[in-house]
């Protein structure tokens, strides 16, 4: 007979929009973070690390990047003859099928599948946020509190308060009430979009709710279980936790891993971070090289300068060239010459040489400046930026672009440039 | 592919002198990522070689550990697999291995269970490539009994740690001198051989009986003139570290952009166990200058002409040149070291100098490590 305590199920489908290029092909729990790793890496790891041995994958945007990192969960331990890691995308039923039309939703179409393991609590999770949990901890909390559901929040300044869920609760953590995104608001503990629920309360509360459109936590199943009166409580955690949900957050917590002591350690030997790695060599640096307030990815070959960046695994930086403040992903390569400012860009990116980007003056982005701001250039996977080429601030390229698309080489600040084709 | 693997991995060797006192000479960490058996397992793997195993026998702790699963080199685990055989107490037996046919003796079942025709065997102490699919083409193409690979070695190495052999025309082997004390051939064996597999099982029962325990010795010196064996030349990179001097000098090599290509960028690629260590990590006041770095590091001083093994921290105003940093090595602010190899697992204290002079200089430090 299957036994299993408590289940994770991890919410991986969400694109991300507001992350622009870096998820055009990818969710956004694949996008790569701190070098060598990519989001999803960081909750995973959490659930091994914390004894959780069962979790259910949910998928649907652009799953391809995360089916392929995650395989049968090798590198974090989770190939396991009973629970291990499943990936769940949404499927065709006899009746009534549908995609997952919102948080609650996927978890509802996978009944099945958490009833297989007979738990007694099932652990919610989104796959978005950078930080290390122990979610054991948590469930005794949960236990101790005899609570149907637990909800981890975390102090936030007040004034920042009314852009998060907040929680209200009473001296014994146990809320009373709750208001998403308020104008003034009451508490400052805001929700984390990480629950423990009983199993029993969430079945019953998904198949009650079944027919709602759009079946979501935050917005209806956790205020159904208010109304019943079942109790819920608010469990608060004060480590570091970053939601990396837009390009600029994406960038400042990239930016806090080369801190001397970084306040997010992933040096610490107890509480590992693993991730799927590909390239194992070690990185060189050559005669001419200078690295530094770096962290850099296996198999990375520096003939260049470097300063202040996060660079990934299996890239290559010309001779000459100079890299400030940015991020680069796997497997690119920087032609000899180049001067790259605050960038981010992703992976299997060509660069030619002498190219320069992140120069000139600010202006703000002429398609989507909510997406492209704080001055990032950022470049697409698998684009291609021809030779001796200026690229401004606040731009975005992604394709395989020529010179022809550069007017006298150069792309002013706030340009975009998507071209269809890809290398 | 229609052979199985065999590792030799049992030895130890004098001439590796303090680094080999922690480890097998297979579980030595080569070019900052790897050890140096998985060379040979890689190759194996690239050749589609799917069921090996590997013999170990002194201080095989280090080794074993690497070996905890045949996935990391992509070994299968129903059709084949990696087998770890230490020497067992059996009814019939209570030895070491007494040599490298006395091990392939004591698990001559796992050979006769095998249904594969042939038998490549391999030492784990080499950094080279190699198919051996096209090694096994050669070997029947010649309608040799066994096939030596052997390579002819650039002047100025040590030949007379080898075995050395000479061949006539067609590549038969006329002469094998094992560790000549005065070498008359520069062409060494590499220690990698192919063989049918019963043909294999029926020498090593002969060597039984006759209590003979070494393979070179007993079969391939012994048998050279009633067997067909050939050789294979190899052309390639190939290097054995089995002496200080060569595993130093192996290790350096890792500097020189063409070795780099072929080993790390080429097809196919070497694995090895990942460690799941972070990036590494320069703070200001690292500077390198033409060296490797491996992950998990964590730089605050100058590294030249250096090969920095995993998981190391080197401290501020700390200078290295010249030398091989093995894992996990934590040295302490204001360090000078020059021409050395820091063992694993060293503690350097703050303000140490250590130079190698006129020699690489074997660093073993085991202070107290004081970690936040």
């Amino acid at each position: 007979m299957i036994k299993k305590e408590m289940i994770a199920m991890l919410l991986a489908g969400g694109q991300g929009s507001r992350l622009g290029v870096l998820t055009s092909k990818v969710a956004k729990p694949a996008v790569a973070f701190g070098g060598k790793y990519r989001i999803i890496d960081f909750p995973l790891s959490n659930c091994i690390n914390s004894g959780v041995d069962t979790v259910g994958v949910l998928t649907q945007y652009q799953p391809l990047r995360l089916n392929t990192h995650i395989g049968i969960g090798i590198p974090w331990d989770l190939d396991r003859n009973i629970g291990g890691v499943t990936v769940l995308p949404p499927y065709e039923k006899s009746a009534n099928s549908e995609w997952y039309t919102g948080t609650a939703n996927a978890i509802f179409q996978n009944l099945d599948y958490m009833e297989s393991f007979n738990p007694e609590y099932v652990l919610i999770l989104s796959g978005d946020h950078i930080y290390k949990m122990d979610y054991e901890v948590m469930l005794d909390f949960h236990k101790a509190n005899e609570a149907e559901v637990t909800i981890a929040v975390m102090p936030v300044p007040m004034e920042e308060a009314s852009r998060f869920g907040i929680m209200i609760t009473d001296e014994n953590r146990r809320i009373t009430d709750f208001e998403e995104k308020p104008e003034h608001p009451r508490s400052n503990l805001a929700s984390m979009g990480i629950y423990i629920f009983n199993w029993k309360t969430l079945k019953e509360a998904l198949l009650t709710m079944a027919d709602q459109p759009a079946l979501d936590f935050g917005k209806h199943v956790i205020p159904y279980c208010h109304e019943k009166g079942a109790p819920l409580y608010a469990y608060e955690f004060n480590g570091y936790w970053k939601d990396v949900g837009t390009l600029s957050s994406y960038w400042e917590a990239n930016m806090e891993l080369i801190d001397i002591v970084p306040e997010f350690n992933l040096y610490e030997e107890y509480w590992k971070i693993y991730t799927k790695s590909d390239i194992l060599p070690p990185q060189y640096m050559s005669w001419d090289s200078v690295v530094s307030r770096c962290i850099i990815g296996e198999g990375t070959n520096i003939y260049g300068k470097v300063y202040n960046s996060v660079v990934g695994c299996g890239v290559t930086i010309g001779e000459g060239v100079v890299v400030r403040d940015s991020i680069i992903m796997n497997n690119v390569v920087i032609g000899a010459g180049c001067e790259i400012n605050k960038a981010i860009i992703a992976e299997n990116v060509l660069i030619g040489k002498g190219v320069k980007l992140g120069v000139g003056d600010e202006a703000e982005n002429d398609t989507a400046p909510h997406i492209y701001n704080h001055g990032l250039v950022t470049v697409g996977e698998k684009s291609v930026i021809p030779d001796n080429v200026s690229v401004g601030k606040n731009t975005v390229i992604a394709g395989v672009t020529t010179a022809a698309d550069y007017a006298d080489a150069y792309l002013a600040s706030g340009k975009t440039l998507i071209k269809a084709e890809e290398r | 592919m229609r052979a199985i693997g065999i590792v030799l991995a049992g030895g130890n060797n004098h001439r590796m002198k303090e680094l080999s006192q922690k480890r097998a000479i297979c579980a030595m960490p080569v070019a900052g990522s790897y050890r140096s058996i998985d060379f040979t397992l890689s190759n194996m793997s690239n050749s589609h070689i799917q069921k090996v195993a590997v013999f170990t026998q002194y201080n095989s702790r280090s080794l074993n550990e690497h070996l905890s699963s045949s996935k990391w080199w992509d070994f299968g685990r129903k059709q084949g697999g990696l087998y770890v055989f230490t020497p067992a107490v059996t009814v019939n037996n209570s030895n070491w291995y007494r040599g490298t046919a006395d091990a392939i003796a004591q698990n001559l079942t796992w050979l006769k269970n095998s249904h594969e025709p042939y038998v490549v065997i391999a030492s784990g102490d080499c950094v080279y490539k190699m198919d051996f699919n096209k090694l096994l083409e050669y070997h029947i193409d010649k309608k040799a009994d066994i096939t030596v690979v052997c390579r002819d070695m650039e002047p100025g190495t040590e030949i007379e740690r080898f075995g050395t052999m000479k061949m006539n025309e067609e590549y038969r082997i006329t002469e094998f001198e094992e560790k000549p004390l005065q070498a008359k051939s520069n062409t060494v064996s590499c220690g990698i051989y192919v063989i049918r597999r019963r043909n294999l099982i029926e020498m090593i029962e002969k060597c039984v009986e006759e209590e003979r325990y070494d393979f070179v010795r007993d079969i391939l010196i012994r048998y050279k003139d009633m067997k067909r064996i050939y050789a294979y030349k190899i052309k390639e990179y190939w290097r054995n570290i089995a002496s200080v001097e060569d595993y130093y000098g192996t290790n350096m090599d890792f500097l020189k952009p063409e070795v780099r290509d072929y080993f790390f960028k080429q097809y196919p690629d070497i694995y090895s166990k990942v460690d799941d260590l972070p990036p590494a990590k320069y703070n200001p006041g690292a500077d390198i200058r033409n060296s490797l770095i491996s992950s998990g590091c964590i730089v605050n001083g100058v590294v030249e002409n250096s090969v920095i093994f995993k998981k190391s921290y080197i401290g501020n105003n700390c200078v290295i040149k010249n030398s091989v940093i093995l894992n996990d090595v934590y040295i302490g602010d204001n360090t000078y070291i020059e021409n050395c190899i820091v063992e694993s697992r060293d503690t350097i204290r703050a303000g140490s100098r250590f130079v190698g002079e006129g020699g690489i200089r074997i660093v073993v430090e085991k202070n107290e490590r004081y970690v936040m």
